[in-house]
Order: C-alpha cells, then structure tokens, then sequence
C-alpha cells in the first residue's frame, strides 16, 4: 500500500520543529510500523539527506524506547502494544498518518522524534528503590511468605516499561500513572513497606520538580499504556502519600 | 595454516603469560570459599580513592555498578540507551536458575554445575561454573530482598518451573518477564548509588575505545550520541558488560543497538576473544516474513511442552500449502511428517535447542518448509488442545465426544499456559495460532563465545574485566534455558565486586588517573580519525546495505551447520565485503549532532571484522560441539560428533593486525570432577 | 511547581475534598427545593430556618462561599499549571480514544456552573443579603415560596437554569466519582462508588430541572 507521512522534524532541542510530508510506497502489511520508517530513512539516506532520528532497541515491546505519537495517539491506534509493535495492517491504502514525538516539559525533544526521559530516571533516583545492600547476605527467600494476590498484583505494577505513553497521552502530562506503578510495586510487598513513607514522598516531589502536570483523573493514560498498568495504582498512591504526609 | 599457529601459540602463550587462567588450588567445591578468604582486599577508606568504569547497564553491568558503588568505588557507568533501564536483558522471558531445591526434587549446586557443563558440550571452565552454581542462591535472595516480585504459589512461598535439559525445577520466574522484572531490581539497585553520588550515570553515552597506559586499562574513550562530543574518562579498572554480538547476523532476537563494539575494541588493544563461532539457535522463534524484516522476535522454549512440531510429508502438499489451495489443518495424520518424534523418539519435541534447530534446518533445506521463503515449520497445539480438553470434560462430568466442547475446554486451558506468547504471535504474524498451527523457525539467540577472561573475569589486559554474556567463560559450547539470567546477575553482583579488589589493591596510591596523558590524547584522536575517515566516505551505499549482506554470508556459511568449503569462502566474502565497506559506505550527517547512521557505521565496521574471526574459528574447530556443527564431523545417522581428544580447549584469539592474521591461543580444559560423555537424545 | 507551593497531590486532594463538600451541600439544597413541589408552607418554614439561623448564617454560610471561590481557584490554578506543563502542542490529539470529553473539560463546565452561580447569586442570596443585612426588613417567614415562584416564570431563565444544570451533570460524572479517586479509595469499591455517584449525578441536576419547570408550568 501507499501512504502520505507527516513527520515532526526538529534538528535539535533548540532549533524550532515543522512538520513535514513524505510520501511511501509499497508498503507491506505484514511490516511493523518501525520497519515502515526504516523504508523510508533508506530511501532519505540514499538522496543524501538527514534519515528521521527515533528511539527504538528491543523491537519486541518490552524496552521501552520507542515513543511515537501517532495519528493523535501514544504508540499508535492499536491498544496494549508500544509502537515496534504496531504494524501497517493497522492502516488503509491511502491514509496519511501524523507521526509526533511525546510532547510535556519534563520530555524536551533531543532530535526529531527522539525526547529526553531522564526525569523518569531521576524520580525513580528520588526513591524508587529498597535501600538493602547487593552483597547476598540477606535472609532466605522464602523467609517471609508473600500472598500471593498481592505479589500478582505487585508483578503487574511491576510490569511498566517506563515508555512514558502515560504522560503523553495525559492532557495535563501527568506522570502520575509511571509513578504510582513503582510506588504501589513497593508497597504491596513486605520488604518494601519499610521505607513506604519516604519513598512515596520523595518520588512525587521528584516528579512535581520535573514539570509534570497535575492528574485530574482523565483515564487516559491507563487506556494508552501499552502494558495496561491499572489506575488502582494511582488511587493507591494517592492513599499512599496521604498517609505519609499525615505520619510526618 | 594451522600448523604455523599453533608454533606461535606455544611462543606467544609463553612469553606474553597471556593466558594463564588463574584458577585457584583446591578442591572444586572449595576454590571459590578459599579464593576470597585469600584474596586482598581494598581498605573502605581507600576505596573512595578508586574509580571503575562499567561499561553497559544489562543485569551484568548494572549489578556490578550498584555493588561496586556500595562497596565504595566511584563508579563511572556508561549505556548507549537513554536509561540503564532499557538494556536487552529487559527481554529476557523465560526465567533464572538457581539450586536452592525448595522443590525438594533432590537439586544442588553440584547437580546445577553438572547440568551446566553438560548442556555445554563440555567446552566451559569447570571451576567458573561451579563458582556459578554455588552463587546461584544468593542470587534469589537478594532479588526477592530488592523487591523482586518473582511468582509465587498460594501458600506464599516462591514458585518454579522446569526447563529444557534437565531433571528438576530450579527456575524462578516473573511470568514471562523474568529478565525485565531482574534487570529493574539491578536498575532500583543501581538508582539508589546514582542518587547517594556514587555512580555518575552517562546515558546515551558509546565507548569508542579503551585507553592503556603502562600496560594497564585505565580509561575509556566515549562518545555523547547526543551531541557527538569525544570524551576522555580515567579510572583504575575498566569493566565491559556490554553483551553479546548476536547481532553479526543482522537478523536475531537482539536489540538493534546490541553490538560487538567495546568487545572488539578491547580485542584489538590485546584481549584474547575467545571462541567466537559458539552461538545458540534458538528453534522457536516466529520465521522471516520478508526483506523489510528487522529483527525477529522469540517465543519462550517452554511451547515446545505441548507443542508437536511438523512439515508435511509429500512435496506437492508443501507446494499447495505454500500457494494457499491447502489448509494445514486439512493435512491427514498420516501425510505429517512429525520430524523430531521420528529422528529423537526417547526426547521427541523436548531436545536440546540445537539439536531442534539443526532438525527444522534439514527439513527446510529439503524443500519441507512451509510459508512462502520456504523457511518454516509447524508447531502444532492441536493435539494438546484435544487432550486437555478430553481430560477437562472428563473432569467436568461433561461428553468427551463432543469434538466442539472439547476444543473449547482445550483452548481455555492452553490459553491458561501460554496466553501472552499466543496473543504475541497473533499480533505479528496475524493468524490465530489455536487454530491454525503456528509457524516457527530457529533465530540466533545468544553468543557463548566472548572476551576470556580468567577465574577473575580479567581480560588478557590488566585492570580490564569482562562479565555477563559480554565473556566466554561459562557456557560452554550451549547455553542451557535460564542460564544467561543467573550468569550475568552472578558476576555483576558476587564474583566482580571481590576478584576487583584484590587487583585494586595496587592502586590506593596512584591518585586519580590523568587523562591529560598522550595515551589518553592518542586514543581520541584514533577515535576522532575513524569518525571523519567514515564521515568522508562519499559512497553510496547505507549501513545497513552492508550489515544485511554480512548477516546473509554468516547465517548461509556461518548458521546452524558448517562445513569447511563455505566457511572458507565466508572468510573471503566478508573480507571482500569489509573492503567494500570502507570504500563505498555513506554516512549522512555530522560528528556534531543524533547521528544513529554514524554510531551505526562504526558498530558494522567492528561487526565486519568479527564476522571473519568467527568463520576461522568455526573452521579450525574440526568437530561439532553443542551450537557449532560441523557437517564433516558427525554420525551415521547425523548427530554432532565430538573430539575430546583434540578439541577440549578454549580458542582464544589474539588479534594481530587483520583478523586473517590472528594468531590462535588454547586454553586446555581439564575436567577433575566430572566424567566427560557423549550427549544423546536417542 | 507554582507559588503556593503546594504538591501535585495536595492540590488533588484539596479539589476532591472541596468538591465532596459541594456536593454535600447540593444535596441539601436540593432537599428544600424539593420541599417545594408538595408543601409551600413546610418549603417557607425551612427557608426561613437556613435565612435566619446564626450558625447556618454565620458559620455554615461563610463557609460554604469559601467552598465555592476555593474549588474555583484551585481548579483554575490546576488548569493554568497543566497547560505549562506542555508548551509546545501536538499537531493532532485523538482524545476521544482514551477518556471521556467531561473529563478533559472540567474547566469548561465549571466555568458554565459558576455563570451559573452568578446569575444565582443575582437572583437570590444578594437580594436576601440587602433585604436582611442592608435593609434591615421585618422577619416575613412567608415571603421564601412566592419569591421563587415569581423567578421561574420567564421561560428563558427556566431554559438557562436547565441547561447549567445539565453541565452540572456532566461535572458530577466525572468530578464526583474522580474525588474518591483522588483520596485513594481502593478500586475494590470503585464499581459500587461509580454507580452510587453517576446515580446522583444524574438523578440531583435533573431533579433541580424538573423543580424549575414543575414550578414554570404551575405559574402559567
């Protein structure tokens, strides 16, 4: 099939950005959606010109680098995947498709469709950890029985690739839903329950410092998160820092 | 050819000492206890006078970073990604090993070691496996102390299950994001020393080469892929986690930017690269749909459970099925070739991942495979669906004979199983794998072969060391299933963090390193010549033109079977096309800006010269070993043929100006507890 | 972070309290209102009781004007604060994918409710303020019913009333479920809570409607 591009090109964080419109042809519907800008950068590389920069690694989901915004939708119009695996079946002969880069603050574009997610980094620095040694001189595994609902459900948390779709499909580029999912990881299991109240307090004045927005409960980001992590979490952190700002 | 080598193996590997393996004395069981009781060690104070560079932030360099920076080392960290997080061990799904028998099925660390050596083809370091096996519970309970939400059953206590090659269920896992779930217990690690200021974080950041000074690494040349800025950074000890070359093959289960880069580099500085044709197919992975494809994606080995791999038995079906006029479900019973159970009867679906890769090649070869490139075969979930199903409405009280209630009652309970994986494949390929048979066909998965390294993981270069996959050390000739997890979390957290020390001993008083030194100002500017040397190419072919052609060459002549002839003309192919490469290659851009083609050239050009060294090793190995088989050495009936007797050694290469030129070192394998065997799947 | 410096968490929770307290006092305002469809004299005896009681008057009242400006400001703090946090726009957002429009308009409809608030204030409270406190009138406990008849006799301002009550609606379908939310109820209890708070976001507005034109259709 043949489509009608609309890329956001920016050559780097300080030059301003356009959008600009590249048409490809033949493209099969079995290619994922990355492969299908691969086509394309081959062709712009072989004219000489600037191929379109974007993240991407694992190209199986799960690493969390790929981040387009495509046709007004973190990762594109399929649910439950990140944009490696969406793939040109997903769209029609003809269609145009608007490609962008995650837009908030806390997210400045580096080049084109690449941004800067080093403030998820930093939150997760502020206290997305359980302060224990790495030196194996812990007790035995099995030493405390974890239910195991609450493990399952600390596993989902768990499961967050850190893509940042929750923040760019919020309207407010709350990053609320990345952090509740370490915080509600944590708190869910024993071992992490010690430090509950710092963590909790640290991570969201982290993120308040980044430049995220405020969560107004829009749901968009639970729809949009390629691994389904689930609002419960934020209603979890929500209780979370309540109650670490009534003990302190 | 041959003989010259090895005269210059025995003058080398006298003079120089480059291989002594340091293993210590003592009886197995006790080198790794009696080792660090002996080792020096590095006083707290004098730690904080100490910097360590790691290089790659997968669970290997990542647990070292946060262990060496709790230890008190200013640790330095580089990752080419823009965050430790998002390191290729990320993807790893299946789960990790451990002896720690809460099973009761009669596990040990000597039954995790055996198994190991063994699923190696007996071509690993005895010692370092053990040392391995011993770790493996530690490793369990730091995760688990971290935070690790291994799974667990109704009672609470953790759960396990079993994998290929062996006799009891020593897996842990996370679902089927094992390696994601430990890869961010090491980042939580790792975050917690970044934010205390002992770990200077350097995202989006590539080592282009390392820096020796008196015989000694003492820093890295790197670059901002940002901005493109060349840097120099000292420190006493370099650390290389940076992983497999998998990637040599353009197409494998890989993440695009994996790469041999910072392996070669060091190579090229002096460290031997040991055993570089071992490489694990792995036989489930969804096949190519066409030239546009990237990378493939695998599918967890634990299908093969319940799964009857086939191709059809006459060549006019393959014909029909190719050109959609037959449905494979249409296919009788007895026109199916069901390979395996008829080659392997005693292990059917369930042998080793070479052996089912070598036996999904021989069909195809023949003219079996069946999607259009002819490079695929069934893996068929009928027949187990059918017998759930059978046994569900028997359990249910409800009619066995219902062919459609029994497919349904099946279908739930092997959506149960493997939901994800099945759900994962209907997104890629885009049929529904319960009811049409899935298609498979093996992928390069992961690289045995790597730096060597001693019992220390220190490289041939002093003060450089190599963990994780990024070495050679413990897999051998095959890796088993949830090996590689245990492997890089052991080194990174409880082998690096003490062999380290005791080298670092000599350094408490060396004072910062200068990295106004000429070493320091020689290495850049290599660095700075090869960028412009590949900027200015006005050629007119892409980067990737040329990885694409060296993956074909190294999967035709270099894949899952070998023999001399195309391995010979592999060695003058890649040569040819490396030549090429430094002729013709177009890189767009600047040195000053993101320029993922320019960081892309130089990985393929370290690529283009690995890719030869492979090919010689693959041909000087004349026996076929675990994931190297050679056609020349096997038996009657096609099983790989191994030779103890001239070929239990570690081929260590040490480079010497082209990679035609290297010169080959044998590090001798000597097996005190264990009886070498014939492995067989009869 | 803005110069109150608060948290982006204390911010939501001051929304959600605030707001539950909004509702509170709806629902009571609806419960004398509705007073009025079958008792003229009971509806003029509690009016007179919220008129003229000193704690209703001098503590429940303030308070509940803090409720209002503090919920307002704080929404539009948060507003102003979430549209820095993305400067640059994107060229196409497909919303409608992910969340409802309600939820993306908050502003919008409380915008609507406040006008609306505004025309109320107009119609009654001011008008009760100079009669009591300026004018210093005679107590008429009787005067409360034919008042508010004689307000729902144009069918312009029942229509106007109707349609800010319909944006009341809205507001309570997202704002009265979203304030439990925010003060981290577990979702156990969520599936019950949303069908007790979109009950009441429909039910509440569209009683108030049907008091307004109940009381048009009788004064005609």
């Amino acid at each position: 099939m043949n489509l009608i591009l609309k890329i956001w090109r920016q050559p780097n964080s300080k030059s301003k950005g356009k959008m600009v419109t590249y048409p490809v042809e033949n493209v099969s519907p079995d290619m994922s959606f990355l492969e299908m800008i691969d086509m394309l950068n081959e062709k712009i590389i072989l004219k000489g010109e600037d191929p379109v920069a974007f993240d991407h690694d694992c190209r199986e989901g799960i690493c969390g680098m790929c981040s387009m915004f495509i046709n007004g939708q973190a990762h594109g119009p399929d649910r439950l995947v990140t944009t490696c695996q969406l793939h040109m079946r997903k769209f029609r002969d003809g269609d145009t498709i608007i490609v962008e880069p995650f837009r908030a603050n806390a997210f400045p574009v580096i080049k084109d469709l690449i941004v800067d997610r080093s403030s998820f980094d930093r939150i997760q620095q502020a206290g997305g950890f359980i302060s224990i040694n790495t030196s194996g001189n812990t007790q035995d595994a099995n030493a405390i029985p974890i239910e195991k609902d609450d493990a399952d459900k600390a596993f989902d948390a768990a499961t967050c690739i850190g893509c940042g779709a929750c923040v760019a499909s919020c309207k407010n580029a709350s990053a609320m839903l990345f952090v509740s999912a370490k915080v509600s990881q944590y708190s869910l299991l024993p071992q992490g329950k010690v430090e509950a109240t710092d963590r909790v307090l640290n991570m969201v004045n982290q993120m308040d410092e980044e430049g995220f927005g405020n969560c107004t409960n829009t749901g968009a980001c639970e729809v949009e998160c390629p691994k389904g992590i689930s609002l419960e979490n934020i209603a979890r952190l929500n209780r979370e820092f309540l109650i670490s700002k009534v003990k302190t | 050819m041959k003989k010259n080598n090895s005269k210059k193996i025995k003058k080398n590997g006298n003079g120089k000492n480059l291989m002594d393996s340091n293993i210590p004395k003592g009886p197995l069981s006790q080198k790794w206890t009696l080792h660090k009781s002996k080792i020096n060690l590095v006083s707290p104070s004098n730690k904080r006078l100490i910097d360590i560079i790691v290089v790659g932030t997968g669970l290997a360099g990542a647990s070292a970073s946060a262990t060496l920076a709790e230890l008190g080392y200013n640790v330095k960290t580089f990752c080419f990604q823009d965050s430790p997080r998002r390191a290729h061990s990320i993807a790893a799904q299946g789960g990790i090993n451990a002896s720690k028998n809460y099973q009761g099925d009669g596990d040990s660390t000597h039954r995790l070691f055996y198994d190991t050596i063994k699923g190696g083809d007996y071509r690993s370091r005895e010692a370092n496996v053990y040392r391995l096996a011993e770790v493996s519970g530690n490793i369990i309970d730091q995760c688990v102390a971290q935070g690790v939400p291994f799974a667990r059953d109704y009672g609470g206590l953790l759960d396990n299950r079993s994998f290929g090659g062996v006799l009891v269920s020593r897996t842990f896992y996370a679902k089927g994001q094992t390696g994601q779930q430990l890869l961010l217990g090491a980042y939580s690690a790792m975050n917690r020393q970044i934010g205390r200021g002992k770990i200077t974080m350097y995202n989006r950041h590539e080592m282009m080469d390392v820096v020796i000074k008196d015989g000694k690494a003492r820093g890295i040349i790197s670059r901002n892929l940002i901005n493109g800025e060349i840097q120099r950074h000292g420190a006493h000890a370099v650390v290389l986690a940076t992983g497999g070359y998998g990637n040599v093959f353009f197409l494998s289960t890989n993440a695009m930017g994996s790469n041999v880069s910072a392996g070669w580099k060091i190579h090229k500085k002096g460290a031997l690269f040991a055993n570089p044709c071992f490489t694990q197919i792995h036989p489930t992975c969804i096949p190519v749909s066409g030239e546009h494809q990237s990378k493939l994606t695998l599918m967890s080995e634990s299908l093969r459970n319940d799964g009857r791999i086939w191709v059809p038995k006459k060549i006019e079906d393959v014909k029909l099925i190719r050109e959609g006029k037959l449905s494979p479900t249409d296919l009788n019973e007895k026109d199916r070739d069901y390979y395996l159970e008829r080659r392997y009867p005693a292990f059917g679906n369930l042998v080793p991942r070479d052996v089912a890769s070598r036996a999904a090649k021989e069909r195809c070869d023949a003219g079996y495979g069946v999607n259009s490139t002819g490079e695929a075969v069934y893996l068929d979930f009928s027949a187990a669906i059918n017998r759930y199903g059978k046994e569900e409405a028997h359990v249910k009280g409800l009619d066995e004979n219902d062919a459609d209630l029994v497919k349904k009652l099946g279908q739930e309970i092997v959506r149960s199983k493997y939901g994800n994986l099945f759900q994962m494949y209907e997104k890629i390929v885009d049929q529904n794998p319960y009811e049409m048979p899935m298609m498979i066909y093996p992928a390069v998965h992961y690289t045995m072969g790597g730096v060597w390294v001693d019992y220390n993981l220190m490289t041939s270069i002093k003060g450089c060391y190599a963990i994780g996959e990024a070495n050679f050390s413990d897999h051998g000739a095959n890796r088993l299933g949830a090996s590689a997890l245990m492997q890089g979390l052991a080194d990174g957290y409880f082998v690096l963090p003490y062999t380290i020390g005791d080298y670092l001993t000599n350094d408490i008083r060396t004072g910062k390193i200068d990295i106004s030194a000429p070493e320091f100002e020689k290495a850049e500017n290599q660095v700075k010549s090869q960028i412009n040397k590949l900027l200015k190419n006005k050629g007119q072919n892409s980067v990737d033109y040329y990885h694409k052609k060296l993956g074909k060459i190294m999967w035709d002549k270099c894949g899952m079977s070998r023999n001399e002839k195309d391995l010979k003309s592999a060695i003058n192919e890649i040569k040819r096309l490396r030549e090429d490469f430094h002729k013709n290659v177009f890189v767009p851009g600047n040195d000053k800006e993101y320029n993922e083609e320019l960081a892309k050239a130089g990985r393929v050009s370290d690529f283009l010269e690995l890719g030869e060294l492979f090919a010689k090793d693959a041909l000087e190995r004349n026996e076929s070993c675990g994931g190297h088989f050679r056609e020349e050495f096997q038996t009657p009936e096609g099983e790989a043929l191994r030779n103890d007797k001239n070929f239990t050694f570690v081929s260590a290469w040490e480079y010497n100006g082209e990679p035609s030129n290297a010169i080959m070192h044998k590090e001798n394998l000597n097996y005190q507890e264990i009886e070498v065997k014939t492995r067989s799947y009869k | 972070m803005n110069g109150l410096a608060l948290s982006s968490l204390a911010k939501k929770y001051s929304m959600a309290l605030s707001g539950l307290f909004l509702v509170f006092f709806l629902f009571q305002h609806f419960t004398i209102n509705f007073i009025s469809i079958f008792s003229k004299d009971m509806f003029n005896q509690v009016s007179h009781f919220m008129g003229n009681n000193l704690l209703v008057q001098f503590v429940l009242q303030p308070i509940l004007i803090f409720g209002v400006i503090f919920h307002f400001v704080m929404g539009l703090i948060l507003e102003l604060d979430n549209r820095k946090s993305r400067s640059q726009n994107y060229y196409m957002t497909k919303g409608s994918a992910n969340s409802s429009w309600i939820s993306r308009n908050m502003i919008f409809s409380g915008i609507v409710i406040l006008s609306f608030l505004a025309l109320h204030f107009y119609d009654f409270w001011f008008p009760e303020m100079k009669y009591k406190y300026y004018h210093f009138s005679p107590l008429d406990p009787n005067r409360y019913y034919e008042e508010m008849i004689h307000k729902f006799v144009s069918p312009a301002r029942v229509l106007m009333y109707s349609v800010s009550f319909i944006f009341l609606s809205l507001h309570l379908l997202h704002g009265f479920s979203s304030s439990f939310q925010s003060m981290g109820i577990n979702i156990k209890y969520i599936s019950f809570i949303k069908i007790l708070t979109n009950a009441f976001a429909i039910i509440i507005p569209f009683g108030f409607i049907l008091i307004a034109v109940f009381h048009f259709y009788n004064s005609h």
